[in-house]
């Protein structure tokens, strides 16, 4: 019985570096590769000896697929392919390839410069690593070998984000990677076509949360901004530098040229302006309202964001800070932080999850004495506001997507097993459909069912059909002919169509039985009555009374005879072939019971 | 209800133009249209739309009949030599007379210079289908639309001539109008309206996307490498293909590389769009280009490149920009004038995914694909929506105007043509090939200004044409007309045709073709636990043979084979039956059967089942085993058994069961 297995390496019941395995018709996908933002061990990356223990990861995997640039789904790929060695295609979508190893080299830079570690990915191994990648369309049909092929879909989240449905032959699983269902200021909603998986692997970041619209969201987070500048405060925006700073950017720049403020907004440099490069030769993959108004207007062409330079922190008067990184763990935005956190009229606001130990995590949960490093303490006055802004489907929306796909089982990875376990069940009860959540290092198997395709020749196939289409064809009809099959090629033929090809002559098996009956008359005379009983039994039946006296029922041939010897006993030869065998014996021994009396 | 079972499939050939194509193919009961190309030539034969009134074009003389009759004389005008009509310009669209436009499913677009004719067809004739495209075909063809409306639209001309067109009168008129050809169904332009509503009807596509239309076809674009977005398209069921190829080129150019082992072991290979100067070397027309334009500036004049707002002008700008430097022509500016020209540079900026890799690489730096973003960041490139407006204020001159439309009827160039038509100084360098220059030109003669005529025509050419053949090799080329024969001026270039064997299937406009497909074979599904209860059984070496009985489900064209219903239980004697019920369904047939009773072994199992006193007698051909004891006779021959016995049916069953352990089942 063919199956499909699913191991997730990382992402099972846990949000944080995705690797999930997906054997399939013999093939073997690896979905994503990513880091744990929460670790600085050796459980920062995914356990790939779970597969180098049996051999070579280019032996082992067909491909690897990487679903958005995000470090908690890429993050792990230099390490993957230059140190443990993986030599095969490594596909992504354009705009992930082109941001990837830009985000890949920032994270080695703080990870080897600022913490010092040792033995991490160099910048030439970023650079081979990314050698290995095939860039892929929207919707384009990859041909990874002569058997598999994937193909990507639309994901909303980030630039570039995409699902990936994997298919063999009549198998298929699909992917979601991140994903959002409801578009945003810059980017679209993720869309699937009714594709009938055997399997969707989803996210499930938001499995239990519902969340209120996301004008509401807005509308908030302008009015706090809006308040604080209007006091003379300054507000500290912690991000990163691609994805929700696109969006917020947007955001406050529509929202400032609408009510005609001149309060300054900044954005920190580097990365951030190289960020929206990318976005302005993107522009196919964002909303549709960008893509439409680009040429009057680049979105992604702030005028009233201007570029931020380390002095400006000490202006005195309101302004607006982007800063990166969006955890407040280290560099500017946490120097910021430093200067503006003793100023009640100040405010931080962060714009998404903070994983723990971070500044971020500390101030969200409450702490507003903060020891820094050299024993200082930092009194925090500042108002500190959380606001979701990540681009994750909510429990709404991966339902949606379940109905999108129609697959026959769901299987959820990147979530907490708790908030996994409502949906799971939510998607059993309503949808109907089985689902699994497997931990790491835990192996799901689907048994799934093949069709064989075959050819049927197109004579077969017309003549069934053709009376597939009579009115009285509602009992189920059967279809028969002979399957020959040669090498790979399968083909379904009429049984006349396959002697001949074989060369082969027909042998034909007839029948003829002798049915004894009392019967005085002449034989033309027991002729009719055995017409006139078949006729009157065998309504749905071809019953002909021919010319030379015999009786036909189909083709089957009834002959009336007198034998000599005995006047009162007349004879019946039933007489049919092999192909009538049902109808045939049928009429023996009806026949055998005599004929009704007639009516004088 | 679409029945996919068709056994031939045709193609109706609605345009005779080769580059300009529209094709419909009737595929396995699939109505595909394959390009709807609009033929612009026929604005040749009309006076250009001056933007500014244009004392010489308003005073040519109106034309006479020989005999001196002037009724035309409103209608027609003399120009040097040459007739015109004085009309709103008007197009030859593709047939739409040979089938009901109506029926057709989907149309496929392979670029945006052919789908020019769209708004006629899906606004006027029931379209009610859908059209596939990608998008940056869709993006610059309707920019394409959006300038050629604008150019019409903005130059109101009262008048509409018809009386010329009756073809009483067409037949007096001299050449080429008298040989005009379908005039009775030249159309006006579109409206922007119908070319908003014509282009909400198309559906984006990405390359190598497979689309499925009904279950029965399915049809897939491919990377053509002649323009952003072109492509070629697969049109295939699971036995056959169809591969159209349209406007392709294997030269380095903007684009993505062509896509050409997709194109392998196609039944049929529709080839159109190939080079309309066969003769001409794409890279050699560039260097003449760009010499003859540094030439005349140089000498204080100015050049005009009349072209359309995408496609060779951005490969054009390319070369100035590596070019201008080195010849010491920085200071000279250049100016784009359209009304879509910023369009046009925006968007050929945002699609690094269809573009040939080493722009792609740019993109991921991240820095513009196209060197013109720089162009116009240090004001070396102007662009404007029309001469009127900044561009008369900014306008310094010796420069370089490129501007629309190459047929020079109408748009911009018009007034450029008026204005520096006088002087020797100035140069216009064709580079578009799709209008002869010196038609384009007629109405403006005499010209003092020299003419260069640069035709960059990346498309293939005949050698690649057999090149690419070779490497495919479709059992059949179907092609138009024209392609099978040199051209009428190289009479004696046997090498400008295509050259395959066997030979290629022509067509020109309005033929049906029956395509050469031997349809013999449909793709089914056999349901697991079917194909789990099939007992295959071998033949011969390497073919085996298991006979299948199942019920047939078709949907959506899709067929399915699923097991037999489970007979019924037999039904306890309670019920009174009628006598009929019992009536077997005589469409359940037994399988057919082969082979031949060897007579000795077939006694000895006889007798192995306790069957006595049994006597075989020979007979002509073949033998009868009497079974004295049950008066029974069974005949043997070698392709047939017969057995008449009394109506005993145990008997004849045992009987049966035997014999038939030395058949084999089909």
């Amino acid at each position: 019985m063919p199956e499909i297995r699913v191991t997730p390496l990382g992402a099972g019941q846990d949000v944080g570096r995705s690797c999930i395995l997906v054997s399939i018709a013999g093939k073997n996908v690896m979905l994503d590769c990513g880091m744990h933002m929460g670790f600085n061990d050796d459980r920062r990356f995914p356990d790939f000896s779970y597969i180098t223990q049996n051999g070579r990861l280019t032996d082992f995997l067909d491909c690897v697929i990487i679903s958005h640039f995000h470090l908690d789904h890429c993050g792990a790929l230099p390490y993957f392919s230059e140190m443990v060695g993986y030599d095969g295609p490594i596909y992504m979508t354009h705009p992930t390839q082109a941001i990837c190893p830009i985000l890949l080299e920032d994270y080695r830079k703080i990870a080897v410069d600022k913490k010092g570690e040792a033995n991490f990915f160099t910048s030439q191994m970023i650079k081979d690593c990314m050698k290995k990648v095939v860039a892929v369309h929207l919707h384009q049909t990859v041909q990874v070998d002569d058997e598999l092929e994937i193909k990507a879909y639309y994901a909303g989240h980030v630039l570039g984000a995409a699902m990936f449905q994997i298919k063999v032959g009549s198998e298929s699983v699909v992917y979601t990677g991140d994903y959002n269902m409801t578009p945003d200021r810059h980017l679209g909603a993720a869309w699937i076509d009714k594709c009938r998986p055997n399997l969707l692997i989803t996210e499930s970041t938001y499995a239990t949360t519902i969340r209120d619209s996301k004008r509401c969201r807005e509308r908030d987070f302008l009015k706090k901004v809006h308040e604080t500048v209007e006091r003379g405060g300054k507000v500290l925006i912690p991000v990163f530098a691609l994805g929700r700073a696109q969006e917020l950017c947007i955001l406050l720049e529509t929202f400032w040229e609408r009510m005609n403020l001149k309060v300054p907004i900044y954005f920190s440099t580097g990365l951030t302006e190289k960020a929206n490069h990318y976005y302005k030769l993107f522009i196919p993959w964002t909303n549709q309202k960008i893509r439409k108004t680009f040429v009057q207007r680049n979105m992604f062409e702030f005028k009233h964001i201007k570029a931020f330079d380390r002095a400006f922190a000490d202006n005195p008067g309101p302004m607006v800070v982007f800063a990166t990184p969006g955890m407040l763990h280290a560099g500017q935005s946490l120097q910021i932080f430093r200067k503006w956190a003793g100023n009640e009229k100040n405010m931080v606001i962060m714009p998404g999850y903070c994983v723990q130990g971070t500044v971020g995590h500390k101030i969200l949960s409450g702490q507003r004495k903060l020891e820094m490093e050299g024993r200082q303490v930092l009194e925090v006055k500042m108002q500190v506001e959380y606001m979701s802004f990540s681009a994750h489907a909510d429990a709404k929306g991966i339902m949606q997507l379940v109905g999108q796909a129609e697959p026959e089982s769901v299987l959820l990875v990147h979530g907490e097993a708790k908030k996994m376990e409502f949906l799971k069940q939510k998607i059993e009860q309503e949808l109907r459909v089985s689902c699994y959540m497997p931990a790491n290092g835990e192996t799901v198997t689907l048994p799934t069912s093949l069709s064989i395709p075959v050819g049927i020749s197109l004579g077969l196939l017309k003549r069934e059909m053709a009376q597939g289409l009579l009115p009285e064809a509602k009992k189920p009809r059967l279809l028969h002919g002979t399957l020959i099959m040669k090498d790979s090629n399968f083909r379904l033929v009429s049984s006349e169509q396959a002697l001949k090809e074989l060369g082969l002559a027909e042998h034909q098996l007839r029948f003829t039985c002798r049915v004894h009956l009392h019967d005085t008359r002449k034989e033309q005379e027991t002729a009719l009555r055995v017409y006139s009983h078949l006729k009157s039994i065998l309504k749905d039946h071809y019953v002909q009374h021919l010319p030379d006296g015999s009786v036909t029922v189909e083709s089957i041939l009834i002959q009336a005879t007198a034998p000599s010897e005995d006047p009162g006993t007349k004879v019946l030869l039933v007489s049919w072939t092999y192909q009538d065998e049902e109808l045939g014996s049928f009429l023996t021994s009806l026949l055998k019971k005599g004929l009704p009396q007639a009516p004088s | 209800l679409k029945l996919g079972l068709d056994i031939l499939f045709f193609q109706y050939c609605l345009s005779g133009h080769p580059t300009l194509p529209c094709n419909v193919l009737k595929f396995k009961s699939t109505t595909i249209m394959l390009d709807c190309g609009l033929d612009m030539t026929s604005t040749l034969n009309f006076l250009p739309l001056p933007l500014v009134q244009s004392p010489r074009l308003s005073n040519l003389p109106g034309w006479s009949l020989k005999d001196g009759n002037a009724f035309l004389d409103k209608e027609l005008k003399e120009c040097s030599g040459h007739v015109f009509v004085d009309s709103v310009p008007e197009f030859c669209l593709p047939e739409t007379e040979l089938i009901d436009l109506s029926t057709v499913d989907v149309i496929l677009i392979s670029n945006y210079h052919c789908m020019m004719a769209l708004p006629y067809i899906t606004e006027h004739t029931g379209f009610t289908g859908t059209v596939y495209a990608t998008e940056p075909t869709v993006q610059i063809g309707r920019l394409l639309m959006e300038e050629l409306v604008n150019f019409i639209e903005r130059v109101p001309k009262a008048q509409s001539a018809s009386l010329w067109k009756n073809k009483d009168i067409q037949r007096l008129l001299p050449s080429p109008l008298k040989d005009a050809v379908e005039v009775s169904t030249w159309r006006r332009c579109y409206t922007m309206q119908e070319v908003n509503s014509a282009l909400s009807k198309i559906q984006l596509v990405g390359y190598s996307q497979k689309i499925e239309l009904f279950g029965a076809v399915q049809v897939t674009p491919l990377s053509s490498g002649y323009a952003l977005g072109s492509s070629n398209w697969i049109i295939q069921s699971h036995y056959e293909k169809v591969s159209y190829v349209s406007g392709s080129s294997l030269l380095t150019t903007h684009p993505q590389p062509m896509d050409q082992a997709s194109l392998k072991n196609s039944d049929v290979l529709v080839l159109t769009g190939l080079t309309q100067i066969p003769t001409a070397n794409p890279d050699g027309m560039v260097g003449e280009f760009c010499s003859n334009l540094a030439l005349t500036v140089r000498n204080g004049g100015n050049v005009l490149v009349p072209c359309y707002p995408s496609g060779v002008i951005y490969d054009l700008l390319e070369c100035l920009y590596q070019y201008i430097d080195s010849a010491g022509l920085s200071s000279v500016p250049l100016y784009f004038i359209s009304p879509v020209a910023n369009s046009s540079l925006e968007f050929s900026q945002i699609f690094a995914e269809w573009l040939c890799h080493n722009k792609q690489s740019k993109v991921y730096l991240p820095e513009p694909p196209f060197p013109h973003a720089e162009l116009i960041q240090t004001n070396k490139l102007k662009h404007y929506p029309s001469i009127h407006g900044d561009f008369s204020n900014d306008f310094r001159q010796p420069c370089v105007v490129f501007t629309g439309h190459p047929s020079l009827r109408f748009g911009d160039v018009v007034h450029f043509m008026e204005l520096w038509g006088k002087s020797s100084l100035n140069t216009v360098i064709f580079t578009e090939p799709d209008f002869s220059y010196l038609e384009a030109l007629a109405p403006y003669q005499p010209l003092a200004m020299k003419c260069i005529y640069c035709p960059i025509d990346t498309r293939l050419n005949f050698i690649q044409v057999s090149k690419l053949l070779k490497e495919v090799q479709p059992l059949h080329v179907v092609c138009p007309e024209q392609y099978t024969q040199p051209p009428p001026a190289q009479s004696h270039r046997m090498d400008l045709m295509i050259d395959c064997q066997p030979p290629a299937m022509s067509y020109r406009r309005a033929e049906v073709l029956a395509l050469p497909f031997k349809r013999r074979y449909e793709k089914i599904e056999i349901m697991p636990e079917l194909a789990d209860s099939l007992v295959p059984m071998e033949i011969k070496p390497g073919i085996s043979l298991a006979t299948v009985s199942a019920v047939l489900h078709t949907k959506d064209n899709k067929h399915l084979l699923q097991p037999p219903p489970r007979s019924a239980q037999p039904t306890s004697g309670k019920k009174r039956k009628r006598v009929g019920d019992d009536v077997p369904d005589c469409k359940v047939l037994k399988p057919l059967l082969s082979g031949s009773i060897p007579v000795e072994q077939f006694v000895q199992t006889l007798e192995k089942h306790g069957f006595s006193d049994i006597k075989v007698e020979d007979t002509a051909k073949g033998h009868i085993v009497l079974l004295q004891e049950a008066e029974t006779l069974i005949q043997i021959e070698e392709d047939s058994t017969h057995i008449i016995c009394d109506n005993d049916e145990m008997l004849r069953v045992r009987l049966r069961d035997l014999v038939l352990k030395f058949l084999q089942k089909f």
